[in-house]
């Protein structure tokens, strides 16, 4: 805004007193100046069209006089806030005395300045300082200056960085507990006293004394083992694993009852409606096949019934070919599961015979192809025969046809006879390891053989049978068709001799109820039932082929079957 | 009377004699029962004196080897009726005359 102007400037002159209070002057002064401003700017647009005077509501009423009247303003250097009448207490004088010189300066701006004179003491320091640092970046910065050339050295400023911060992506968290089960307990009490203690010390010293004895002696008692084991309560991997051993066992038995139900029942009850109508004859019906896959090729020689266990049979397999290889095998089957054996042991030749022992049914004897007899324990689970023949200890020179147990003898050793094809009725003991076997007779050569040769040529025996009420009497059938009835306390001649068939006479029987019938069959086709008083038989069978084997119906005294070499059995009664 | 003194001497020597430890009731594994008899084995015979002290080895050794809370108790009369951990309980005599039980419940 500029003072000086054309029209209406109005100069306002005042006598302006120093000490006077300059606020009055100001306000004077800027009521005026507004004065100026709004004659100002009414002037400024006074060109603009046509606007009227704007008069502030409080602005002096001049006449025009006075508004032409020129007012000089003089600009001091004086301080208008600045005090004019300072008093100061004066201890000299004990008064107030006024102050003259007054300090007029007024501050408007102050700003405080943070350089220093490059001669001073301070300006000095910094310079070294700063010296200092430069030596020691000067290596670097000499390496900086060597690599890129000349390069000025860059300040790094405190104050001027840029901080950057970022967060990667936190996965939420999550609760999950847990509780594991706990390990399972188990109760147990028990009483500690001196005699309690005593009497364990002596019984488990009672048991070692046992087990030494055992160690030397024969048989084993597994009941003490089992309560060794029980007290002692050692679970070892072998325990578990026969004791899977007996469950899979129960489980074939009872998947093969399952599946062989119905043949089970036939078995129990067997009512064939037709039966009625046939009259005289009923029907046979096969029951079960029993298969062994190892045993093929072999055919079954031998079959007994265990005397004890119902259910379970022995079968002896071989071969009735001569010229085939030398092998066999023992089988015990259980009608209870007919699709494997029970037992299975292996032999060194063709099983002939096979027969278990009346009261202790797990003794079986075999007898052999190549004329061995063998004893099997079933209860021991070894594969090898308890006791065996050898060929020193007078082992039969033709395959033994027939094995019978007999009674235990004085000693209470058991002992059984067998008849061979090489002639001889051995009776063999055991006695302790071994098998001693004693001659009872010969049997006596055919009336073909020439004399001299009749102790070289023997006559091969085929089938022997003991009497059921007497014991020492036997029968004992041979291959030229004569039947020999013996006594085993008379061992040089038989008692009797039947001329029985034209020729080999396959097996003789007696009859369980009538204690003197007895039965033979033959090759040459024919089945004989004989009075052992009376010389000829009493009945005679024809039937179409060679009969290989006869039996007796343990339950009456007048059925018998036969089988023939065509595959049929008869039941005749 | 000296025979009898001396019968009654008998007796002791052959319960002494038959000191071997003797495992009454165990239910523990084979190689953690060897063990553990023969850690009682040496603690009784090492503290023959003083029950508590061996049954504070056996403990001891027991935490350390098979994990915590084990408890032992040997004496020469007493009964008990215990909750145990399956497959950790030894109850066994040793010495003719003490009996010591281990087990684990915690």
């Amino acid at each position: 805004m500029s003072v000086p102007h054309k029209v209406g400037t109005v100069k306002s002159k005042q006598a302006t007193n120093v000490k006077a209070p300059v606020a009055k002057v100001v306000k004077a002064a800027g009521k005026k100046k507004d004065e100026e401003e709004a004659t100002d700017t009414a002037e400024g647009e006074e060109w603009m069209p046509g606007k009227t005077l704007v008069k502030p509501p409080d602005q002096l009423d001049l006449t025009e006089e006075e508004l032409n009247e020129e007012i000089t303003r003089v600009l001091t250097a004086n301080n208008p806030n600045a005090p004019q009448n300072v008093v100061r207490y004066g201890f000299k004088e004990g008064c107030y005395k006024p102050i003259i010189f007054v300090d007029q300066m007024a501050i408007h701006f102050e700003l405080e300045g943070n350089l220093v004179h490059k001669e001073s003491d301070e300006g000095r320091r910094l310079m070294a300082k700063q010296a200092e640092r430069e030596e020691g970046t000067g290596a670097e910065k000499l390496d900086n200056v060597a690599k890129a050339g000349e390069k000025e050295r860059k300040l790094t400023n405190q104050f001027n960085f840029n901080e950057r911060a970022s967060q990667t992506l936190n996965n939420p968290p999550r609760d999950i507990s847990c509780q594991t089960e706990p390990p399972p307990r188990a109760n147990f009490s028990a009483t500690a006293n001196q005699w309690e203690i005593y009497d364990f010390y002596v019984e488990e010293l009672k048991r070692r004394e046992k087990s030494k004895e055992k160690q030397e002696g024969q048989v084993l008692n597994k009941e003490e083992d089992k309560s060794k084991k029980k007290i002692i309560q050692a679970e070892t991997q072998s325990d578990d694993i026969t004791q899977l051993a007996h469950a899979a066992k129960i489980i074939e038995r009872m998947v093969n009852q399952n599946i062989f139900d119905e043949v089970a029942q036939d078995f129990m009850y067997f009512e064939d409606a037709a039966d009625e109508f046939r009259g005289e004859k009923g029907t046979l019906l096969p029951l079960w096949k029993l298969q062994y896959d190892k045993a093929k090729g072999l055919s079954v020689t031998a079959l007994c019934w265990n005397p004890k266990y119902n259910d379970l049979f022995a079968v002896g397999l071989g071969s009735y070919e001569f010229t085939q290889e030398e092998r066999g095998m023992l089988l015990f089957y259980t009608l209870k599961n007919s699709s494997y054996p029970e037992f299975i042991f292996n032999t060194t030749s063709g099983v002939m015979c096979v027969d278990i022992h009346e009261q202790l049914s797990y003794l079986v004897a075999v007898g052999l192809h190549d004329g061995c007899v063998a004893v099997y324990n079933l209860k021991k689970k070894s594969d090898q025969p308890v006791y065996n023949s050898t060929a020193s200890s007078g082992k039969h020179r033709g395959a033994v046809m027939q094995v019978k147990w007999q009674k235990d003898d004085l000693d209470s050793n058991h002992n059984f006879i067998s008849v061979s094809a090489d002639g001889r009725v051995v009776s063999w003991t055991l006695v302790k390891h071994e098998l001693v076997f004693t001659d009872i007779i010969k049997l006596p050569a055919t009336d073909k053989v020439p004399d001299d040769l009749k102790d070289v040529i023997a006559t091969a025996g085929t089938s022997l049978d003991f009497h059921k009420q007497k014991d020492y009497h036997f029968l004992v059938a041979t291959e030229a068709g004569k039947i020999h009835k013996g006594s085993k306390y008379y061992s040089s001649k038989f008692l009797e001799t039947y001329d029985a068939h034209f020729m080999t006479v396959s097996r003789v029987r007696w009859n369980p109820f009538h204690p003197n019938v007895f039965i033979s069959c033959g090759w040459d086709w024919m089945v004989k039932i004989w009075d052992q008083t009376i010389k000829s038989p009493i009945f005679t069978f024809e039937l179409k082929t060679s009969v290989t084997d006869v039996a007796w119906a343990p339950y009456s005294s007048t059925i018998f079957a036969a089988i023939t070499n065509d595959g049929k059995s008869r039941d005749h009664a | 009377m000296a025979e009898t003194g001396d019968g009654k001497k008998e007796d002791a020597d052959y319960k002494r004699l038959q000191s071997f430890p003797l495992i009454r009731h165990t239910d523990m594994a084979e190689e953690m029962r060897v063990e553990t008899m023969e850690l009682c084995v040496t603690a009784c015979e090492k503290f023959a004196s003083n029950n508590e002290n061996a049954a504070k080895m056996i403990k001891e050794s027991m935490d350390k080897k098979f994990g915590s809370s084990w408890h032992v108790v040997i004496g020469e009369g007493f009964g008990f009726e215990v909750t145990h951990e399956v497959k950790n309980l030894l109850y066994m005599f040793f010495g003719g005359s003490l009996a010591v039980c281990v087990w684990k419940c915690s």
